[in-house]
Formats: C-alpha cells, structure tokens, sequence
C-alpha cells in the first residue's frame, strides 16, 4: 500500500489492482482513471476520503480511513474522548 | 430464507404535486427534518413489466422525489431502502444506505419475483455503504452505478455509461443556495441570544453587529465560498468575519469623537477581535455540508484553527466586558 497524497490517506496497490475500474465508476472526484487496463491515480489530492472505493474493491488494492468529516461531529467527538462520530 | 416474500408494490408517478413540492419546502428549511419520509420498499412508477429496471435510492422525500421526477415518461420500478429519512449520500456514510440493508429490502419485497433479470441501478453516491461484489454474492443481483444526479439518468439509460461529467459531485452557487434556510434556522435560537445579551451589555450597535457575524458565517460564506481568498474554511471565515466586523468597528470609533481615544480603540477591538471568531467557526461547521472536505482535511484545520479561534474570541469577550465596565462606572 503506497500513500498518494499528503492531504489524505488514501492509498492504492497496484499489485493487487485487476484493473476491474469499479473505483472509476463510484469516485465522485475523478481520483481514478483506467489506462490501458491499468489504474492510475491522477487527482489524489482530490480524495475526500468517502470510501467508496474501499468498499467496493473487491481485491482490497485501496484502503482509506473513510468517516464523517464534519467538524461539529469530531468536536463532540473529541469532548467525549471517542473515536467514532456520527452526523446527528 | 426458504420461502418468497409475498411481493407489495406501491404505486408512484413521476409528477410532483404541490404537496410534495410543499413539502420540500419545509424539509429545505429544517421544519421536521427527520419526518421527509416515504414508506420503505418497492413502487412501481407508470406500467413496469418483468423486464423493467429497478432504480434504488433512500427514503427521503427529496431524494425519492429527484429520482420519480427523473424518470418522467418511463416505467420502471423503485426500491426505497430505510435510510430514516436520510440522503442517499450522508445515508450510504453511515451505513443505513448499505449492503445489508439493500440485501435485506430485496429479501423483503420479494424483488425476485416481481423482475425477470437481476440488475439494480444504485445512484453512485450511495456507493461508500454499498459493496456491489458482495450485493451480489448475498443477493444474485448486479449492482450498476448509475450517475451522481437523477437529473442525468435519462440520458445515462441511453447507453448505460455515466460520462466523466455525470459521475463528478459538484457544488453550484444553486446547491449552495438551497442549503442556507437550514443553517440559519439552526443558527436562529442562539443568535437572538447572543443579539439580546449583547444589546444589554453593548447597545444595539452590539445586537447588530453580533447578528451579522452569525449570517455571514451561516448564509454569506456559502454564497461567497469559491471566491474568499486562502484554502482553509477557517481562514476564508476570519477574512469574511473581518471584513464584516469592519463597519461596526468603524461606528464604535467614529461615532463617539467625545471620548477618550484608548476607550474608543478599545471599543473597536472588541468587534475586530471577538466577531472574526464567530464567523471563521462557522465556517468551519460548513465543511460538513460540502462536497469535497476530507476528515484528514478538517481534522487538521480543527487542530490548526480552532485554538486561534478560542482566544480571539476570549480575548474580545474580555475586553467587550472591561469596555462596558468602565462606560457603566465612568458614566461615560
């Protein structure tokens, strides 16, 4: 697994990667292009860390720490010392 | 399960009539937010056959309603999952939009026996809670990701590919827009609050003042987003703040030529220094509305932004209570 970017945490393993294109089709910032039967990661600095491409992968060749990302939840979060935050 | 669930099918159109258009209305402007609900499970949409598709999306009325109005013309069945009255998206991050839940409503619908093949197409935003290889290991059925936006579903029916244009979020000044009635009737009880105690401590100046650094956080930034300079939410927030605390810091400086310079600095100060905050922590809170925020992203900002919010605001209350102090003793 090999970092893509310093904005986020996503990362992808080309060894595992079929080239199946399942990542083109749910990432809704175009962070994935299929080339020749290969992907590539060309807008990693895009990544929003939804996850959908975790989850959809089915050879595990991307892992990303996907979560609610608004901030009032992690606020809450962090005064109640938990790690997991849902939106309300 | 052994044996088939007995299949109800409830009907639909695709014309939307002025009580949902009612409806969407108080949903936009946070009245019952929870209650904007369709019934979970299977509708059928004009005269579907055994060979019609069947589209999945989350039981929320906009939600239903944005695919149903999409589809004018067409037939073709719905299958509503139980999101709780959730958007497909904010649904499909925490999981109610999802594998098991999809898997469960098929089960329950009987979908098998209402459709001849065994595809559904999913709005692609409902893929981060959607496995589309497991759905299909659980279920039999294929899941095809259809476009971002219901809008463009009759042309992605064409051919059945989403363009590179279909399958990226957005966020227009339009779907910027609809989200402020919501921030200010959340923002609305606290700052007639704060507007009051400001007017006993400061005068109306103060209540003024106080409202406005509120709506340029909930209603002005949204608008102004794409165009405030800096990356940060948090600093585009304290130039906005800044530059709308300006008029009322000015008023409090010019507008007393009759006392002492230092009071009258002061005075300035505490608008300069305490609104800025508001505003900029505003900001901030709208991450969770937009399209393209990561929690790395935002966890960082919070770490970076939130301690220099804290004591610009403290630091601004403190002298706003010294100021109105000595106008109160000093008579002045």
């Amino acid at each position: 697994m090999i970092s893509v970017s310093a904005l986020n945490t996503l990362k992808f393993d080309q060894a595992l990667c079929t080239g199946c294109g399942i990542c083109v089709d749910v990432c809704p910032h175009g962070v994935f292009a299929l080339n020749r039967r290969v992907i590539h990661v060309v807008r990693a600095d895009a990544c929003m860390e939804c996850g959908a491409c975790q989850v959809n992968c089915p050879f595990g060749a991307i892992q990303v720490d996907s979560g609610v990302g608004c901030a009032a939840a992690m606020i809450r979060a962090a005064l109640i010392r938990k790690n997991q935050v849902t939106c309300s | 399960m052994a044996e088939a669930a007995e299949s109800i099918v409830r009907p639909t159109t695709s014309t939307l009539t002025w009580a949902d258009r009612w409806d969407h209305f108080l949903a936009r402007w946070a009245v019952n937010r929870r209650g904007h609900r369709v019934a979970p499970g299977l509708y059928a949409l004009g005269n579907p056959t055994a060979d019609s598709p069947v589209f999945v999306t989350a039981n929320y009325t906009l939600s239903f309603d944005a695919l149903r109005s999409a589809l004018t013309g067409m037939d073709g069945y719905i299958l509503a999952l139980d999101t709780q009255g959730i958007n497909v998206w904010c649904a499909a991050g925490k999981g109610t939009f999802g594998t098991d839940e999809l898997v469960r409503r098929i089960e329950a619908t009987g979908l098998k026996n209402v459709v001849r093949h065994r595809t559904l197409i999913l709005p692609q935003l409902g893929a981060p809670g959607v496995a589309a290889h497991q759905v299909r290991k659980q279920s039999g059925f294929k899941v095809e990701y259809g476009p971002v936006r219901a809008a463009d579903l009759p042309a992605y029916l064409k051919t059945h590919e989403a363009t590179p244009a279909m399958r990226r979020v957005r966020f227009t000044l339009r779907d910027r827009l609809v989200l402020i009635p919501v921030e200010v009737v959340v923002a609305l009880l606290p700052t007639l609050i704060a507007a009051v105690i400001g007017f006993f401590v400061g005068g109306l100046v103060t209540a003024a003042a106080i409202i406005a650094a509120i709506l340029a956080g909930v209603a002005l930034f949204p608008i102004l987003l794409p165009w405030l300079p800096t990356h940060a939410f948090s600093t585009k927030g304290f130039i906005l703040g800044g530059i709308v605390a300006l008029p009322f810091a000015l008023t409090v400086f010019l507008g007393n030529p009759n006392t002492a310079l230092w009071l009258r600095v002061v005075g300035a100060l505490t608008y300069l220094l305490a609104l800025p905050p508001v505003t900029a922590f505003l900001a901030l809170n709208f991450t969770g509305s937009t399209t393209f925020t990561s929690r790395t992203g935002v966890r960082r900002e919070m770490f970076a932004y939130i301690p220099v919010m804290a004591w610009t605001f403290g630091i601004g209350i403190v002298l706003a209570i010294a100021h109105a102090s000595i106008r109160i003793l000093g008579g002045a």
